[in-house]
């Protein structure tokens, strides 16, 4: 089943195109990498998909999930530097999705943020304070909030910049769990090409177009792929 | 002590200003932590010029200060939030330039009707005699309503505070809750604004939360401290403006800066041991 379906999506800043006319369709239970260079539109797109800034041209369908079943982890999270939160609040503010209209938190919700926290081990700091903590376990708190958002599809930009390498190792296993076990649907931006093609189904090179889409055994092919695979060893 | 307090407490006007006042505090402290983190305390300071305008325009046309007051201020109240999230730089003096011409109307308005006079300067800087009966129940009303949708919304609040785009992303309207945040403030404001004076409601709004910010590290500890700060300084500054006739509104402030000395000493003092 096609759980999203871009067509020729354009996304521009100040008629300047970062995305030009991307198609590409994920599957549920596919695991999908975006790659690509600095600036080839990959965050762009994402925060196309999430609705957080309109396409110029194209369409992006949903089929069968809604808005509020998606889970994201942000590149870049802007938090005033002297914002008042500790880790348990900010996780367990993933599960507002799941409340509508219903006031405070239950039971359940409390008991998947903890059991989120376990996952990523930062159940011993959740009394701390977010702003007190390192880059690292800010971006582990930030992506137990997104596990707690979502149990269909998981958009992650760039989850392992700033972790440590058994933190990275730790989180990559991790995903692939959540997406071999549960099934949760995987779209991650990443410029870490070897666990991109060690862990993903399908990649999707971007260059402000498309310069590739379709299954990694396809994209091992590519010239492209091995002139970068190349260029690492 | 004691006696003075009985003695207080006689005077009708006093428990009318208690009441109003203790429930204003507590609405204005727990909008303040959200409007101080989500750096929107001009838009506190604007609407409570536009509700000075209001106000004045209420006087000249006799009619009920707060039924007037209240949508004028709500209609800003979204025009001020518009502002803000559409142009960052701009929106600072765009808000800036709506409250200072609202001061101005409201200035002319009243010199033109009344003249100015003593009721000019209570409006600027509060008193708690200006209360009516109905105003009170009104006032009393308000605040409840604000109460109950903030706790009712309160971890939406936090959510659109903290990270709003991760919370429009995961598909719950942050505009919404930007919304109401703004016209909870804005009934706030019309409410206090005849105590407190309308060049100085917005410090009911901003202070209790910057100086609890100085202490406490999580946002529900910043927010119950600041409704209990908020409070606790409020009755010490009517007290204070009672028996030194001070002026209400800057008794309460006067109380929440030392509030703030304190407290931000006490925070440096933990940091260093
Ligand atoms: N808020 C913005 N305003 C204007 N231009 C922007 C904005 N954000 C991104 N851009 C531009 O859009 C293009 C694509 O940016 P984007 O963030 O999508 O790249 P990216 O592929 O995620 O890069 P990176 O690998 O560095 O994260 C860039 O040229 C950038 O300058
Ligand atoms: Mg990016």
């Amino acid at each position: 089943m096609k759980l999203i379906s871009c067509e020729g999506v354009t996304i521009g800043y100040d008629g300047q195109r970062a995305v030009n006319k991307v198609s590409f369709d994920l599957e549920q239970g596919d695991y999908l990498c975006i790659v690509g260079e600095n600036g080839s539109g990959k965050s762009t797109l994402v925060k196309g998909l999430l609705g957080l800034i309109k396409p110029q041209e194209g369409s992006i369908t949903f089929n069968g999930i809604a808005p509020n079943e998606i889970g994201y982890l942000p590149q870049q999270t802007v938090i005033q530097r002297d914002f008042p939160a500790s880790v348990g609040e900010v996780v367990i503010s993933g599960c507002l999705n799941r409340r509508g209209l219903l006031p405070f938190y239950s039971r359940a919700e409390k008991d998947r943020a903890a059991d989120k926290m376990k996952q990523l081990n930062i159940t011993d700091i959740q009394k701390k304070s977010y702003r007190d903590l390192s880059g690292g376990q800010q971006q582990r708190v930030l992506l137990a909030r997104a596990l707690c958002a979502t149990e269909k599809l998981l958009l992650l930009d760039e989850p392992v910049s700033g972790l440590d390498p058994v933190m990275t190792a730790d989180l990559y296993q991790l995903v692939a769990r959540l997406n071999q076990t549960q099934g949760i649907t995987v779209l991650m931006v990443s410029h870490d090409l070897e666990s991109a093609i060690k862990y993903g189904n399908k990649i999707l090179h971007m260059k402000t177009e498309t310069a590739f889409f379709g299954s990694t055994a396809d994209y091992l092919k590519t010239e492209m792929c091995q002139r970068m695979m190349g260029a690492k060893i | 002590m004691i006696e003075l307090l009985t003695e207080l407490l006689s005077y009708t006007f006093v428990v009318r200003a208690l009441i109003v006042g203790v429930l204003v505090s507590l609405c204005a402290a727990l909008l303040g932590v959200s409007l101080v983190l989500k750096r929107y305390s001009m838009i506190g300071d604007g609407l409570s010029h536009v509700g000075f305008g209001a106000l004045a325009l209420a006087m000249a046309l006799n009619l009920s200060p707060l039924e007037v007051a209240i949508p004028v201020v709500a209609v800003a109240a979204f025009v001020l939030l518009r502002i803000s999230e559409n142009s960052r730089i701009k929106g600072d003096a765009a808000i800036a330039l709506i409250s200072s011409s609202s001061l101005a109307i409201g200035v002319i308005i009243i010199s033109y009707t009344s003249g100015m006079n003593t009721d000019t300067c209570n409006y600027m800087f509060g008193s708690i005699l200006a209360m009516s009966k109905s105003d009170v129940i009104l006032s009393v009303a308000v605040s409840i309503v604000v109460i109950v949708l903030y706790v009712l919304f309160y971890n939406k609040i936090f959510a659109v505070t903290f990270d709003e785009n991760f919370t429009r992303a995961t598909g719950t309207n942050a505009s919404r809750y930007n919304t109401l945040i703004a016209l909870l403030t804005a009934m706030t404001i019309v409410v206090g604004m005849r105590m407190m004076g309308a060049l100085l409601i917005s410090s009911l709004i901003i202070f209790p939360a910057l100086t609890s910010m100085r202490l406490f590290k999580t946002f529900k500890q910043v927010v119950i401290s600041s409704a209990i700060l908020s409070v606790i300084c409020f009755v010490a500054g009517i007290v204070l403006s009672f028996i030194f006739s001070f002026p209400t509104g800057a008794s309460v402030v006067v109380i929440n800066l030392l509030m703030f000395g304190i407290f931000s000493a006490i925070g440096l003092l933990k940091k260093k041991y």
